[in-house]
């Protein structure tokens, strides 16, 4: 049997280090050894298949038994793309956020900003054969965090990927272009790579505005591409 | 070529999509050998890292309709995680070699920047012997930080730490 297609190592300096410490937590909690090098095998290029039968999409955050959530309504789509370009259909997309205020629908979450009840900061999107996804919600407020002080997350809305293998797994955080927090942020600015760090800011996109209705952000991913076979140069 | 989207931690309040359900591998009827994994995941003070998750794939036995290969486990303020499974076979590694039963981790949680990946074995296995993985870890308390040890029957325990004595090996994959 012919060795599978391992997926391409990360471009340097386009993932965050584990040891960022301008990001308390991640004092204590990151590996001290370098990471053990594992040539990819089927366990790392096969994944898990979501079906939406099994995993019920949930595309529109913004009621709840019909009741609006508060706020101003945007709307989210992008392309998930492998880095050479090439759609990744069928993938399950996980999103949560805080609400217009700020705040978790959590109860470890204490910020005094008032809760939602008509908004519950959970989605749940399959992509498309091409690769697009799309969801509707309401754009999440500033938080305060206890890193340093006066610690502001900027506006963000979080994602899970799993693309079409266990080594293509992505969780990361959408921005907001022109927030004046981003500049101040340690989990954002823990990216080094300057263009690596601007793909994580949406871009506002008239072709996804709703005239009437929602401004449109556009939200592009790109998962790990594979790397070339021995018989490619 | 655009490079792969940076991760971002997944934040204490990853809660908003947890289905617990998805602990149990084995809800949609898959008929087999049933295991328990579990164990501790600890950070660089010793303390439970609550608030995090870990997720378990497994490529063996195959994913299907009644076997998603995939799991998710809330850990607990205790630290404790806590996957019903099925017992893994060997699968196929690279050239002719032949891997272990193994189940791969994927550990998330505040404080993490990036996904932890790490493997389960089990304690007893034959194929542990020439297993590539763990044959490519020198030091014998370094690979038996891999190694589930069977608690009691069906279950199998494995604490991770995440920095410092006794840390466990991380997989650059
Ligand atoms: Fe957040």
């Amino acid at each position: 049997m012919s060795d599978p297609i391992p997926f391409r190592p990360y471009a340097a300096g386009t993932q965050p280090s584990l040891d960022s410490p301008d990001y308390l937590g991640t004092r204590k909690r990151h590996p001290r050894h370098s990471l053990h090098k594992l040539p990819h095998t089927i366990t790392e290029t096969i994944g898990p298949a979501f079906s939406p039968a099994l995993f019920p999409p949930m595309a529109d955050m913004t009621t709840i038994d019909g009741r609006r959530a508060l706020g101003e309504r945007i709307i989210v789509a992008g392309r998930i793309t492998d880095e050479d370009g090439r759609p990744v259909p069928n993938t399950m997309v996980e999103i949560w956020q805080a609400n217009a205020t700020g705040r978790y629908h959590h109860p470890a979450d204490q910020h005094d900003a008032p809760l939602d009840p008509n908004f519950s900061g959970a989605g749940r999107v399959f992509t498309d054969a091409d690769g697009r996804y799309k969801v509707l919600t309401i754009r999440p407020g500033a938080y305060p965090w206890p890193n340093h002080k006066n610690a502001w997350r900027p506006s963000h809305i979080h994602f899970s990927f799993f693309g079409p293998a266990f080594a293509t797994r992505l969780v990361t955080q959408m921005y907001f272009p022109g927030d004046p927090l981003l500049a101040f942020d340690p989990i954002y600015n823990a990216v080094l790579d300057q263009a690596a760090r601007q793909q994580l800011v949406s871009v506002f996109d008239f072709d996804i505005t709703q005239p009437d209705y929602a401004l449109g952000f556009r939200f592009d991913v790109v998962l790990r591409g594979r790397g070339a076979t021995p018989m490619e140069h | 070529m655009t490079a792969a989207t940076a991760s971002q931690t997944i934040g204490p309040y990853w809660h908003l999509i947890e289905d617990k359900s998805w602990a149990d591998l084995t809800r949609f009827g898959a008929e087999g050998e049933r295991i328990v994994l579990t164990g501790a995941v600890i950070d660089g003070d010793g303390a439970p890292f609550a608030d995090g998750c870990v997720e378990i794939w497994q490529a063996d036995p195959p994913a299907s309709d009644s076997f998603p290969g995939f799991g998710r486990s809330v850990i607990d303020r205790y630290g404790n995680y806590h996957l019903v499974t099925m017992k893994p076979g060997p699968v196929p590694g690279r050239g002719n070699a032949q891997q272990a039963p193994h189940i791969a981790i994927c550990i998330l949680g505040r404080g993490l920047m990036h996904h932890l990946v790490t493997r389960a074995y089990f304690d007893g296995e034959t194929l542990n012997a020439t297993d590539p993985l763990l044959t490519s870890i020198e030091e014998p308390a370094r690979r038996a930080t891999l190694i589930a040890r069977n608690d009691a029957p069906g279950v199998w325990r494995l604490d991770i730490r995440l920095q410092g004595g006794n840390e466990t090996v991380f997989l650059d994959i």
